[in-house]
């Protein structure tokens, strides 16, 4: 909310050295949050108020330009050559072109000036604000006279936004006669000493949206008096304004209407309220709906106008039907939801309630029977409306955090009165008020519980005076036990005040934050990290100090990727759930996989300039069940029975933890040292060991075909009888719909999946120095050779303590469809030398299982 | 084998002084003049083999009669010693000569550069998430995790939001599956705390680091997915002021012994009274000062109640920060982008701690 801090002070009893910084650390403080603190802009030199006296239309030009005469009375100027040389901008208001070289200017000041202007929203004999030649406005925007449309313009005639005071740039700036005389300094009838404010209040404070509720914030936090702008008198009425029926009390609490007649329909509105409402961002449209945005931004209770001529038949305050339709102010046809509380008449629907006028029983420019309206509705139906619509009106605003119920009567009556003084209005005797507000609930704590909550012994009375400083009714009394109590009724404006501990925010703010001390608490000896987290981190080691990059892509997918991976259509993996309103129209799934997500990192990497990558990511992927996933919605009065909480716990899919990595191009780099090696799918499924060594687990590779994997270089990853994930090289198909390196290799895990390990036996340490023997045996090259090496192991015995392939053969010497694979076997005694004919007798024993099992020939 | 021949003719003058004088000179003069090693093994058998001078003196000796054999014994003995250590000396001279040649000889340019094996780097966000986790395990916390698909229960309802709570809204929320699934990606790790309050016993001091989710278009500043580390503490006797030594403690543990922490009162359903953070950072630009950095409060008695926790015997605190955001202003990272796109060049220089 911008509220200018002139009128902030206006009900506060504020000595005059109280600077805007103080007022702003004073909202910080009681927290307020100030967004922006902004000055009006500095202007400098001759800004006068002027008469428009005579408009001289220019129509040769491609807009619609005026030459005008403007009075601006006795003007001194304290160096007439000093006109001319200001870079003006080309603005549109006024009309000033550079590069034209000046003319004359007469030097003795006429006193009438002839000002070109590009606004027309204007008559002769209005007062308006004139920069003369040699003004500065805000933006350093300096004024000089010149020659423009064939003219010489001899200043400018300026808009509220060109002089500081606001957004509005539709026209000039057109002062209500009466307000100033032509030649006076336009600074002090603008009062552009003054400083605007940018307030941010908390959504629970929808009173902080007003002056009446920042008024009482500031006076609470600089504890000075408040003199309430709410304090007006409303009279005792004499029968109703308007018939209304109420039929939805609870949309709509109470509903108030008042009733003046005999309006002059081309008042202006004052100044001093034009100001404001400038200065706080809001456009001035007419008296009536200028003065209906001024008690909201004054009260917090916004206001609606009805031109009461167009109302056909009583009031109905109930929700819409279905088929409903209403144009709004804005002039949108809008279809209304059942839910949504409207005002209708024997017409139909002719309100949006609290969020926004019909268009039909608008205030025109002609109305002069007004029906002023305040309304206290429900919080909860104007949020849902105001979404439902895209409706987030400045009353909406207000509504949905909130008002005072018992403000509709005076917001009401203050409107009122301002039509009867500026509008010449008369106050018709009846007033409808109708509905009832439910009395606010006392709140009785311990008188001591700030003190409790915040852990700061405060001084006595303290809890009493600021609950009665913020509007609360303050009682003492004492419990059973004798225990001090504060009983405390919050005024109407505050229904955020429902629980003790509401009022302990109140006395702990007002007392300032600051005063709180640091002092740890007593917690107790903790147990560290979890294995599965200590897991974690070691894995996420041991991938970096291999050589992977950790990355974290989102997890929305685009399903588009399953058939770039080639997964026919049952494939679980397409079961992704849906994100309703997903950022990316395409992208709405969620992962069932971290591969999608790696890919295109590799691809955006690949796009700037890297080909040789290894990347990983360690993350939740979303895994529902079958049929459709529904959560419980319990209450939350109490705690939900230990059923709900399992059936609230199980609604929730599967979201294991997953591994991931992703190699293209080089795995060692070539450089001056010689060549480099290309990453493999040697390297996926090494990837899979070292994440399963870091967890202190054995993992083995089996043949798989699975998809997006090449069908003749894919793993299946398995830890005991699971299959925890796959790695390998990428489907030649895959790799090419994707656009990505050939023989990109990929592994995924599912980390949760691989057994947590207790503890690690130490292995026992033979000193004894082994026998080396080497063995070639050749097989149908179809034996995977981690089965021969599981063979030879068991076959060898006890005395086997490593199994390494050192190299592979094929070839003529071989045969075709055969293989030679050579192992190096490293056999060892742990209480003894080992001689060379008992590790050859376990060699033979080893070579023997081979053969029986694979039909594996010693190859001589 | 004229020279041999010449020394058995003249086999007495072979044990005469003036002789050995003249076979330690020759040797000497050898091996000094041998230039390398090898030079010096072509000369040694001239002056220190079998058939050396010494070595056919010292075969003289047995022919001397005994009286005189001790002496000449004592005597070739003392000038073969000169001629050995002659030897030896100029030996070990060239092997240090030849060492250092060597050496010299092997020398590289050891500013090539080497990048064969290349690097690997963690993500700072999990480095940062582990040292935050960290901080607060060692204050006595245990870390707890939860989904990032929650039951709108645990992200809104136990925590107070009310059911038309703005941020309950399709604008902040992603929503996930079927209209009545009531499924979200959790907006924060807050429902963390709540499964946390209805599992674990009394008192609980967790914190929850984690992904989260909520509507924003990725920018400079904002970005959809991003992580926060959340704590909570529930015991009896809890007091703000409890939660502002926690917050100072861990703000000097990420910052530095100079900083600390500021309370500003906001609002937020799930605490009550609420307040926003301030970070003293040293290190800011333009000059230490304090900068925003998360949120904190007293828990709601509604979300105690709610968590089946009797919010007149317990008190509790809990806060939260957004770590990209910590990042950013404690790693000058201009830019939310760069820590969510992936790419190498920004996660490298982290290594493997940030």
């Amino acid at each position: 909310m911008r509220v200018p801090v002139s009128w902030l002070k206006e009900h506060l009893e504020l000595s005059d050295d109280v600077t805007t910084d103080a007022l702003v650390d004073a909202f910080v403080r009681i927290g307020i949050e100030v967004e922006d603190v902004e000055p009006l802009g500095e202007v400098t030199g001759p800004l006068v108020i002027g008469r428009v006296v005579e408009i001289e239309e220019l129509t040769e030009f491609k807009k619609p330009i005026r030459y005008c005469r403007v009075e601006v009375g006795d003007v001194d100027l304290d160096d007439p050559d000093d006109l001319d040389d200001a870079d003006a901008d080309a603005d549109d208001t006024a009309a000033q072109e550079s590069g034209e070289d000046d003319e004359d200017v007469d030097p003795s000041r006429p006193r009438t000036n002839g000002i070109v202007c590009g606004a027309s929203n204007f008559a002769e004999g209005d007062l308006v604000v004139v920069a003369l030649p040699g003004a500065v406005l805000p933006g350093d925007f300096t004024i000089a006279a010149r020659k423009t449309y064939g003219r010489v313009s001899e200043g400018m005639i300026c808009s509220a936004k060109e002089l500081g005071l606001g957004e509005d740039h539709s026209g000039i700036l057109v002062l209500p006669s009466g307000t100033a005389s032509p030649g006076d300094d336009a600074r002090d009838v603008l009062d552009l000493a003054d400083t605007i404010l940018e307030l941010a209040p908390t959504p629970d404070r929808g009173y902080a949206l007003s002056i009446r509720g920042l008024s009482r914030e500031l006076a609470c936090a600089l504890d000075v008096p408040l003199g309430d702008p709410a304090k007006i008198e409303v009279p005792e009425a004499e029968g109703e304004a308007w018939p209304v029926h109420l039929e939805d009390p609870e949309g709509c609490r109470r509903f108030v209407l008042r009733r003046v007649t005999g309006l002059d329909a081309g008042a202006p509105t004052p100044w001093w309220m034009r100001r404001r409402l400038l200065l706080s961002g809001m456009r001035s449209i007419s008296l009536a709906v200028d003065v209906t945005n001024y008690v909201m931004l004054e009260l917090g209770h916004p206001l609606h106008a009805f031109d009461t001529g167009t109302i056909k038949g009583d009031l109905v305050v109930r929700r819409a039907k279905q088929g409903e339709k209403l144009t709004t102010l804005d002039d949108v046809e809008r279809a209304l939801d059942v839910d949504d509380v409207v005002i209708a008449d024997d017409s139909g629907v002719i309100s949006l309630a609290g969020t926004m006028g019909g268009a039909g029983t608008e205030i025109g420019s002609d109305s002069t029977d007004v029906l002023l309206e305040a309304a206290h509705w429900d919080p909860a139906s104007i949020s849902r409306t105001a979404r439902r619509h895209k409706l987030f009106s400045e009353a909406a605003k207000r509504f949905e955090r909130f008002t005072d119920p018992q403000l509709c009567a005076v917001a009401v009556e203050r409107a009122a009165r301002l039509l009867r003084q500026y509008g010449d209005g008369t106050i018709r005797p009846g007033r409808t008020d109708v509905g009832e507000v439910p009395a606010a609930q006392a709140i009785t704590m311990p008188i001591n519980l700030p003190d409790r909550i915040a852990g700061v012994r405060y001084e006595r009375g303290v809890t009493v005076s600021r609950l009665t400083q913020i509007g609360c009714k303050v009682a003492v009394g004492s419990g059973d036990d004798g225990t001090a109590l504060v009983t405390a009724v919050p005024p109407s404006w505050r229904s955020d005040l429902v629980q003790p501990a509401d009022l302990v925010e109140e006395v702990l703010r007002l007392e300032g934050y600051d005063s709180i001390p640091s002092t740890l608490p007593p917690a107790p000896a903790g147990r560290g990290l979890t294995e599965t987290q200590r897991r974690r981190r070691t894995v996420s080691r041991a991938l970096a100090e291999d050589g992977y990059i950790e990355v974290l892509p989102f997890p929305f997918v685009a399903p588009s990727v399953w058939d770039a991976f080639g997964l026919p259509a049952d494939d679980a993996r397409r079961r992704g759930l849906t994100v309703r309103n997903p950022l990316e129209a395409d992208k709405f799934q969620l992962a069932t996989s971290l591969l999608p997500g790696l890919l295109e990192t590799v691809q955006r990497n690949i796009s700037r300039g890297f080909r040789d990558l290894a990347l990983f990511h360690i993350g939740q992927v979303v895994l529902p069940a079958e049929g459709k996933a529904v959560a419980p919605d319990p209450g939350v009065g109490a705690r939900p029975s230990d059923d709900e909480i399992a059936e609230l716990e199980q609604s929730v899919p599967d979201q294991p933890q997953h591994v991931a990595v992703v190699l293209t191009g080089q795995r060692q780099r070539s450089g001056w040292w010689g060549s480099g090696d290309a990453a493999t799918w040697a390297d996926a499924v090494q990837a899979a060991r070292t994440v399963a060594e870091a967890g202190g687990v054995e993992l083995r590779a089996e043949a798989a075909d699975l998809l997006p994997w090449h069908p003749g270089r894919c793993a299946r990853l398995v830890v005991g009888d699971a299959t925890v994930g796959h790695a390998g090289e990428l489907h030649p198909k895959v790799v090419e719909a994707l656009g990505l390196p050939k023989r990109t290799v990929a592994m995924e895990l599912d980390l949760d999946a691989v057994p947590l390990r207790d503890a690690r036996p130490a292995p026992s340490i033979s000193p004894f120095p082994p026998v080396l023997l080497d063995v070639a045996l050749v097989t149908d090259d179809g034996v995977a050779s981690a089965e021969l090496a599981d063979t030879l192991r068991t076959g060898a015995g006890d005395l086997i303590e490593d199994v390494a392939l050192f190299d592979i053969y094929t070839g003529e010497q071989v045969g075709e469809g055969k293989r030679s694979l050579a192992y190096k076997l490293r056999f060892r005694a742990p209480d003894r030398t080992l001689t060379v004919e008992e590790a050859t007798q376990a060699r033979d024993a080893a070579v023997a299982a081979a053969a029986e099992r694979f039909g594996a020939v010693l190859r001589g | 084998m004229s020279e041999v021949d010449k020394q058995e003719s003249t086999q007495v003058d072979a044990l005469a002084s003036e002789t050995l004088d003249a076979a330690v000179t020759a040797a000497k003069e050898a091996f000094a003049a041998a230039a390398d090693l090898d030079a010096l093994a072509t000369v040694k058998p001239a002056h220190l083999g079998d058939q050396a001078p010494l070595s056919l003196a010292r075969r003289e000796i047995g022919a001397l009669p005994k009286d005189r054999k001790a002496e000449a014994g004592k005597r070739v003995n003392e000038v073969r010693q000169a001629v050995q250590s002659a030897y030896d000396a100029r030996l070990a001279a060239l092997q240090a000569e030849r060492d250092e040649r060597v050496l010299r000889e092997e020398a590289v340019d050891v500013t090539l550069p080497w990048g064969k094996t290349p690097r690997g780097a963690r993500h700072p966000i999990t480095t940062v998430a582990e040292r935050v986790a960290d901080v607060f395990v060692a204050m006595g916390y245990e870390v707890a995790e939860g989904p990032e698909l929650e039951a709108e229960w645990f992200n809104f309802d136990a925590l107070n939001f009310g059911k038309d709570h703005p941020a309950r809204q399709l604008q902040d929320t992603f929503y996930v599956g079927d209209e009545d699934s009531n499924l979200v990606l959790r907006t924060h790790t807050s429902p963390v705390q709540a499964r946390a309050l209805l599992h674990r016993d009394l008192p609980v001091y967790i914190v929850c680091p984690g992904r989260t989710f909520r509507t924003d278009e990725l920018d400079s500043t904002h970005t959809p997915v991003f992580h926060q580390v959340e704590g909570l503490a529930v015991d009896k006797g809890i007091t703000m002021a409890h939660l502002k030594g926690t917050l100072d403690a861990f703000a000097r543990s990420m910052f530095g012994e100079e900083s600390g922490t500021r309370f500003r009162p906001h609002f937020f359903p799930f605490t009550e009274p609420s307040a926003e953070v301030d970070v003293w950072f040293p290190e800011k630009k333009g000059g230490a000062g304090w900068v925003e950095w998360g949120g904190c409060g007293m828990v709601n008695p509604n979300v105690l109640r709610a968590c089946g926790v009797d919010p007149d015997v317990y008190s509790g605190f809990a806060f939260g920060m957004g770590l990209e955001r910590t990042l950013q202003f404690r790693n000058g990272i201009p830019d939310m982008r760069d820590m969510v796109e992936g790419d190498v060049r920004f996660t490298l220089p982290f290594g493997t701690e940030a």
